[in-house]
């Protein structure tokens, strides 16, 4: 099969050798799980536990809202406390989350097995959202709306192309089938015809097993696609092959523009991790409960730990053996991730790796220099950007300029500033500007909503106004017209006086 | 501490000090054919730049440290010692590098900030200024490394048998004196392509781009606009009328074509930032100089040509803005 | 000559006629830049009626509290007038009326104070705020009697949280 070549990308030093070569293993139960209610892109789920209840494994603590998705207790336990405590987010600002103690049973409660070939599917749709099922490549979009959407081709993208991390590549070694039949049954719910499963190149293990288990399907999930409409493909390995609009042009050759969603181009794309929590959760009734974090960097045991969701960052990093000279934890890879600004906030469903960073791996940044337009970051644009250009506007925030330079088609990705030989912050400037114009956007919009609504209050009050004097005038011509009648009849009675008497009551109404 | 944590390990000094290396082969071979006194100029060019730059940063309160150690100065001082004759005294080098560094550089903002290219305005304010000193080229083997170093430190100029016409000179003297391009290159001062001896230097600006090319330093798209403009404009007048035309190679082996096409027209600072762009400008600085050494007063028009196009490059800029990645198809 | 001057004149009037421009345009520009609070806080009933003020020349430039030094400064750019500091600039949240609805007596006095018809209730029933269409302008804050109405600033979310321009070594020095 033909592959199109991926736009500009980097090939930064992978890393990956450090925690790929041990199998994954189990962490022990932490004294206390921390489980956000807000753990999807879209709202946050409502709570149906109150303090002091037991929960199970895997029982429903926060039924999904609106488009958001449900949320289970990682543990069997009871339910301490719901507080706010620290995101795993650049700001550091803390979200309401429910806290369970575990009582180290693990009795779970599961859902009733789904069978993709008979039950409807609406069913297996909500069984997804009621499963609490994101996409575990970073973005956490909840799958069930994009399993919604009808699609020719499915994309499974097990590329895994930031440095350091190895989760995927673990997990499709080791329970390839599983994510083989999850695909299988996304194929069946969107109606997609092929299913292309690209993997890069320096993970030939995943790849084999991969193709091994596509060989070997479990009858469940040939009864949702055939073999021979699955194909694994080994991509070249190149940052950020693994971006979905990039993986798409790669394995199909399909340029989606930035302002586009892949969906209306007949293509979806799935995570592995994805695909393998669709089929436990369908197939074994399981809830998404817990996730594969790649512990690397700077510790003693770098490996991959399924680690169960809402476990406190500095536990997990406690239990691989962080080693002297270790100054901060980045969560997600060294080309998007970001610094943790606290260790409290626990392990989401979006929280593929943690890296352990120290001054000799991850050396500060040396200072920026003037930039001298020479062209590196167009050269590794995956978007075909002019970052430079995106970089002046944003920097003399002439963000109409920054806008016109299509700096929101720019997923900072950060080849740019990884190749910058005047060392600058180039992402930093884009996400300053990214956030501003939003805020000013938002800002317009709110002064525009409140002029509208000003004004029409205006004209209401105006209106009621008028109307009043209009109702005023209509009762007082009534009370005119009355005593008029009732002057005539005087007046028939009292005879000619009546005109003379009229005329100051006039004056009076 | 925000992504990307980790950095390819490359610098603005890099690139200097690429560039830089990339000029040896052609100064090589200027001190081959022409004599050592280039390297004399050469020293003292950055001596004046370093110094230039370093009292610019200290007025404007800059790091000093950090733009001074970059290499951009060095890199114009060399251009500028590289375009100027190399007999011409001291004070001439020196007064281009201060125009450079203080005048097209520092008063527009320092490195990054400027819109023309330092080393060519240097060069037009030189030949506005000084034009008999500047027309004063030494010939090959003309003058011995001793009386180069006299003339260069102010010596009384004497300088018959030691300066001798340029190749674009003596073909532009030859054709206003009616005589045709043939007979004109058979006198003494023309070699295989260009003129003799300084032909080798332009061939060492040509392995040094190569090199360039090679390290990623620069794209082609200048290179080759450089060398499309000006031979399109030179073929097309060749083949219409080759008596009175040079050939396209003569222009492009003789003056400073190869030095322009491979080491001015890519400063990235003063060009156009697209790949289109980018041959679109160098193409437009071949087509000016080879109108001006053809048509204007000048013998070689390059220097010219590349403030013109300077001018342009925000309206290039305009017009060839690419789409990113999935625009293009829909329009 | 005179007959040229005669025509052009009569077409200058024509057009004056013609293209005559509704309202105040240059009331309706400022009134654009101004943040649409209704807030009053500036002596005159509304953003727009200040606008009106200012073009009739009865207004200074530096009355609009929420607008701030940033708007101030984009007035002043407009009219080509002299920008006045207002004081130090803090980063500003949205700030909106939060009604304590354990002390509401549902009097309906805010209701009618409010600018932009954001506080619904009706009469002996409870009121509240809509935060999304509050303009935090204070207004309703004198009517009431029993002050159940405080302001606060909106939660910070990772949605209205804002990266910080990137602070270097190199610009520290350049900039000071």
């Amino acid at each position: 099969m033909a592959l199109n070549s991926l736009r500009g990308g980097i090939e930064p030093d992978a890393h990956k050798k450090e925690s790929s070569e041990t199998p994954i293993r189990h962490v022990p139960l932490p004294s206390r799980l921390v489980v956000p209610l807000v753990q999807s892109s879209q709202e946050s789920a409502r709570t149906i536990i109150t303090v002091g209840d037991r929960v199970l494994k895997g029982q429903c603590i926060g039924e999904a809202e609106g488009a958001g998705i449900a949320i289970h207790a990682p543990a069997s336990g009871t339910v301490a406390e719901i507080g706010y405590y620290p995101m795993a987010h650049p700001s550091g600002l803390t979200s309401q989350a429910i806290v369970i103690e575990p009582d180290g049973e693990e009795h779970w409660i599961t859902y009733e097995p789904l069978d993709p070939a008979t039950a409807s599917r609406d069913e297996l749709i909500l069984r997804i959202q009621a499963s609490g099922i994101v996409g575990m490549g970073g973005a956490v979009f909840p799958s069930h709306i994009k399993a919604r959407s009808k699609t020719e081709t499915l994309l499974i993208n097990g590329a895994e192309c930031e440095p350091w991390i190895t989760c995927d590549d673990r997990l499709m070694r080791e329970r390839a089938s599983a994510v083989v039949t999850g695909s299988a049954i996304l194929a069946h719910l969107t109606g997609a015809r092929q299913i292309l499963i690209g993997i890069e190149d320096n993970k030939p293990e995943a790849i084999a097993a991969m193709r091994a288990a596509v060989c070997d399907m479990e009858p469940v999930a040939l009864k949702c696609l055939d073999a021979d409409k699955i194909t694994v493909i080994a991509v070249p390995t190149r940052y950020p092959s693994g971006g979905e609009r990039q993986l798409t042009r790669i394995l199909t050759g399909i340029e989606v523009p930035p302002d586009k969603r892949v969906t209306g181009f007949g293509v979806q794309c799935f995570n592995v991790a994805t695909a393998y929590a669709v089929c436990r959760a369908l197939l074994h009734g399981e809830s998404m409960v817990s996730r594969i974090v790649t512990v690397t960097g700077n510790v003693e045991r770098p490996g991959n730990y399924e680690t169960p969701l809402g476990m406190p960052i500095a536990e997990l990093i406690a239990l691989c053996g962080p080693k002297p000279g270790t100054t901060r934890i980045l969560m997600g890879g060294p080309m998007m991730g970001f610094t943790l600004p606290s260790l409290e906030a626990p392990v989401t469903k979006g929280c593929n790796c943690l890296i352990a960073a120290s001054a000799e791996l991850f050396p500060p940044s040396e200072p920026e220099q003037p930039c001298i337009r020479c062209g590196s970051c167009v050269n590794v644009c995956p978007i075909e950007l002019q970052p430079f250009e995106m970089y002046w506007s944003s920097r003399a925030k002439n963000f109409d300029s920054a806008r016109q330079y299509h700096l929101f088609s720019c997923m900072e990705c950060g080849c740019c500033a990884y190749v910058c030989p005047a060392h600058i912050p180039l992402v930093d400037y884009f996400r300053f500007a990214k956030s501003e114009i939003r805020a000013r956007d938002e800002e317009q919009k709110a002064a525009d909503q409140a002029r509208a609504r000003f004004e029409f209050r205006n004209a209401r009050l105006g209106r009621e106004k008028a109307e009043k004097a209009a109702r005023m005038a209509a009762k007082a011509a009534e009370t005119r017209a009355k005593s008029a009648g009732e002057a005539a009849l005087i007046a028939s009675a009292v005879d000619r006086t009546s005109a003379a008497a009229r005329t100051p009551r006039d004056r009076q109404s | 501490m925000t992504s990307p944590h980790t950095r390819q390990p490359d610098s603005v000094q890099r690139i200097m000090i690429t560039v830089l290396v990339a000029l040896l082969p052609g100064i090589a071979a200027y001190v081959w054919q022409v004599g050592a006194g280039i390297l004399v100029n050469l020293a003292i060019a950055t001596a004046a730049a370093l110094a230039a730059e370093a009292l610019m940063l200290r007025l404007r309160k800059r790091p000093l440290w950090i733009t001074l150690s970059d290499g951009s100065a060095v890199v114009t001082a060399w251009l500028i010692a590289l375009i100027l004759p190399s007999i011409a005294p001291w004070w001439l080098t020196v007064t281009g590098v201060l125009v450079a560094i203080v005048m097209a550089k520092h008063l527009y903002g320092g490195i990054g900030q400027n819109p023309f290219n330092p080393a060519m305005a240097a060069y037009c304010a030189m030949i506005v200024a000084y034009p008999a000193l500047m027309s004063q080229w030494p010939s090959v083997d003309g003058a011995d490394f001793a009386t180069q170093v006299h003339l260069i430190l102010g010596g009384s100029r004497e300088i018959d048998g030691i300066t001798g016409a340029t190749a674009l000179d003596a073909m532009r003297t030859g054709l206003r004196n009616q005589n045709d391009v043939h007979s004109i290159l058979g006198t003494g001062v023309f070699g295989f392509a260009g003129g003799r001896g300084w032909e080798w230097i332009a061939a060492g600006y040509f392995v040094g781009g190569l090199f360039l090319l090679a390290r990623r330093v620069i794209t082609w798209h200048l290179p080759l606009g450089f060398i499309v403009g000006m031979g399109l404009m030179a073929g097309i007048f060749w083949l219409v009328a080759p008596e009175s035309f040079p050939s396209p190679l003569f222009h492009l082996a003789s003056g400073g074509a190869m030095l322009a096409a491979f080491f001015i027209v890519t400063d990235p600072v003063t060009g156009a930032s697209s790949s289109l762009g980018k041959f679109i400008f160098a193409a437009g600085v071949g087509i000016i100089a080879w109108i001006i050494r053809t048509f204007g007063v000048y013998p070689d028009g390059i220097a010219f040509a590349v403030l013109l196009m300077n001018i342009c490059v925000p309206l290039i800029n305009r017009a060839t803005q690419p789409a990113p990645v999935g625009k293009r198809k829909s329009p | 000559m005179t007959g040229i001057a005669l025509i052009l004149g009569a077409a200058l009037g024509y057009a004056a006629v013609y293209f005559k421009v509704e309202g105040n345009p240059l009331a309706e520009k400022i009134s654009a830049l101004l943040p649409q609070t209704q807030c009053a806080q500036c002596g005159y009933p509304g953003c727009k009626p200040y606008a009106e003020a200012i073009v009739g020349g009865e207004a200074e430039i530096n009355l609009c509290t929420p607008g701030g030094d940033d708007g101030m400064r984009l007035l002043a750019e407009l009219l080509g007038r002299e920008f006045k500091p207002r004081g130090a600039p803090v980063e500003k949240l949205k700030i909106v009326a939060l009604i304590d609805e354990q002390t509401c007596i549902g009097c309906t006095l805010c209701i009618q104070a409010c600018p932009v018809d954001a506080i619904i209730g009706s009469a002996k029933q409870m009121h509240t705020v809509v935060s999304r269409y509050c303009t935090g302008c204070e207004l309703c804050l004198p009517p009431c009697p029993v002050d159940c109405i405080v302001l606060a600033e909106e939660p910070r979310t990772p949605q209205n949280w804002r990266w910080k321009y990137p602070a270097t070594g190199l610009k520290v020095v350049a900039w000071h």
